[in-house]
């Protein structure tokens, strides 16, 4: 990457003027995109930048680092713009302690707060330690590049095995050894026949023929079962709802009484 | 005696994943300390083999001796994955950091990690949340499996490598961003 050089000569680093701009400091605009991502982040590139050129930060001049950084806002409408923003922020916080070392020191403010050059420090020192282990990880023999397990496939032999041919003939035949089999098994079962509540509507209506009182009770039949009684009574209920029968009682705690509407008869 | 370290050994050689100490007395019915005492006589068996019998975080496991990994290599004819500074870097972060959040790695590496990172690090096994954070937002804390250790050959998290102590972490040749003022 070479620098598209401004003018050289008025570049100084701690007083020293500079030949030419250090290389890796000026960062051509269309570079900027492939040299970033070469970067894990803004404190990935400061740390480069420090090591690089032993550059200290806090004696490189505002005006360069904000020239800098505005060229990248020009450029970040064409870039990917979360990429770029970490940098700027870095930027205006190294604009910031840089602003702030400008200033006249009052001592007793000072004592208070934090300065931010150690903030800064103890930050690129932290993620350097984590890069330094991330290297020595990615040194640790790992599976699939150092490591290879290895097993026998045994499950793969199983599967292996010929699946067995079936013709039509012989699913005819098969099949029809099943149905000789339930058509002599079929008599054997006893179909018990299904109550109907309209069934029994019906049979009620025929016993009340005539118009004569019946007694509620007598029309269950017991021998029909629980399943009959409960037939019994729907059929009752429906007869009612529907206006057919009237449901009566002589009086109080006497038998309940059935018989077919007038005019139903 | 020596059919069960025959039986231990199959069982092994049968096993996709690495077999724990425990699981082998189960399935044999014996001591625990006689399993140990094989497991240890078939490391030695291997001794002149291109195969060993290596213990990782979920237990024993055969495998190929590092020297013949290339080998293997050529065989497959397949490039060992990379894994990317990003993944490498939050990895790390997770595991020597663990119960950490996104917000806490996203502190230290000056980026934002972003999701696709996470989801892969979770869909590998390596990463798992261990629960949530009483902060706001309650956000998830992330740590790493057994699985992990097992990929990087490692017993248990205190085989990592060291991790540099701040005060040996030099910024530069001169380290001039040394504020010896501050001493």
């Amino acid at each position: 990457m070479s620098a598209s050089a401004p003018d050289v000569s008025a570049v100084s680093v701690n007083g020293i003027s500079l030949e030419k701009l250090p290389e890796d400091l000026y960062i051509p605009p269309d570079a900027l995109k492939v040299f970033l991502e070469s970067f894990e982040g803004p404190l990935d590139l400061l740390l480069y930048l420090i090591r690089k050129q032993n550059l200290d930060i806090f004696s490189v001049q505002i005006t360069d680092i904000t020239r800098q950084y505005m060229g990248y806002i020009e450029i970040m409408k064409h870039c990917r713009f979360e990429l770029a923003a970490e940098y700027l922020l870095m930027a205006a916080w190294l604009a910031e302690i840089k602003s702030r070392m400008l200033l006249p020191v009052a001592p007793k403010v000072e004592a208070d707060e934090e300065d931010p050059r150690v903030v800064l420090m103890a930050r690129l020192r932290e993620y350097a330690r984590y890069k330094k282990v991330t290297e020595r990880m990615d040194a640790l023999s790992r599976m699939e590049r150092e490591n290879f397990p290895t097993f026998l496939a045994h499950r793969h032999l199983s599967t292996q095995q010929p699946e067995p041919t079936v013709t039509l003939d012989q699913l005819l035949r098969a099949m029809q050894s099943v149905l000789q089999k339930t058509s002599r098994l079929s008599h054997h079962h006893i179909r018990r026949e299904r109550l109907s509540v309209r069934e029994k509507m019906a049979s009620i209506l025929a016993t009340l023929k005539g118009g004569r009182f019946y007694e509620f009770c007598g029309l269950f039949v017991v021998t029909e079962g629980r399943e009959g009684v409960v037939v019994t009574f729907l059929a009752l209920l429906e007869l009612s709802r529907e206006s057919l029968i009237d449901i009566v009682q002589a009086g109080h705690l006497e038998p309940l009484s059935v018989r077919v509407r007038s005019g139903n008869v | 005696m020596s059919n069960l370290k025959s039986v231990i050994e199959v069982l092994l050689l049968a096993s996709e994943c690495p077999l724990s100490e425990k699981k082998i007395t189960d399935i044999l019915e014996v001591e625990q300390h006689a399993v140990r005492q094989l497991l240890s006589e078939l490391q030695n068996d291997c001794r002149q083999r291109g195969v060993e019998l290596i213990e990782v975080a979920s237990g024993y496991r055969f495998q190929v001796r590092k020297a013949m990994a290339p080998w293997i290599q050529k065989m497959t004819e397949e490039k060992p994955p990379r894994y990317s500074r990003a993944l490498l870097e939050t990895l790390a972060l997770i595991a020597y950091r663990q119960p950490v959040t996104r917000g806490e790695i996203e502190l230290v590496r000056g980026v934002k990690v972003s999701s696709n990172l996470l989801n892969t690090m979770q869909d590998r096994g390596w990463v798992c949340i261990l629960g949530h954070k009483e902060s706001p937002g309650r956000p998830a804390m992330y740590g790493t499996t057994p699985e992990f250790l097992d990929y990087f050959n490692l017993k248990s998290l205190t085989n990592l490598p060291e991790l540099p102590d701040p005060e040996v972490i030099r910024l530069s040749v001169n380290d001039p961003v040394v504020l010896t003022t501050e001493s």
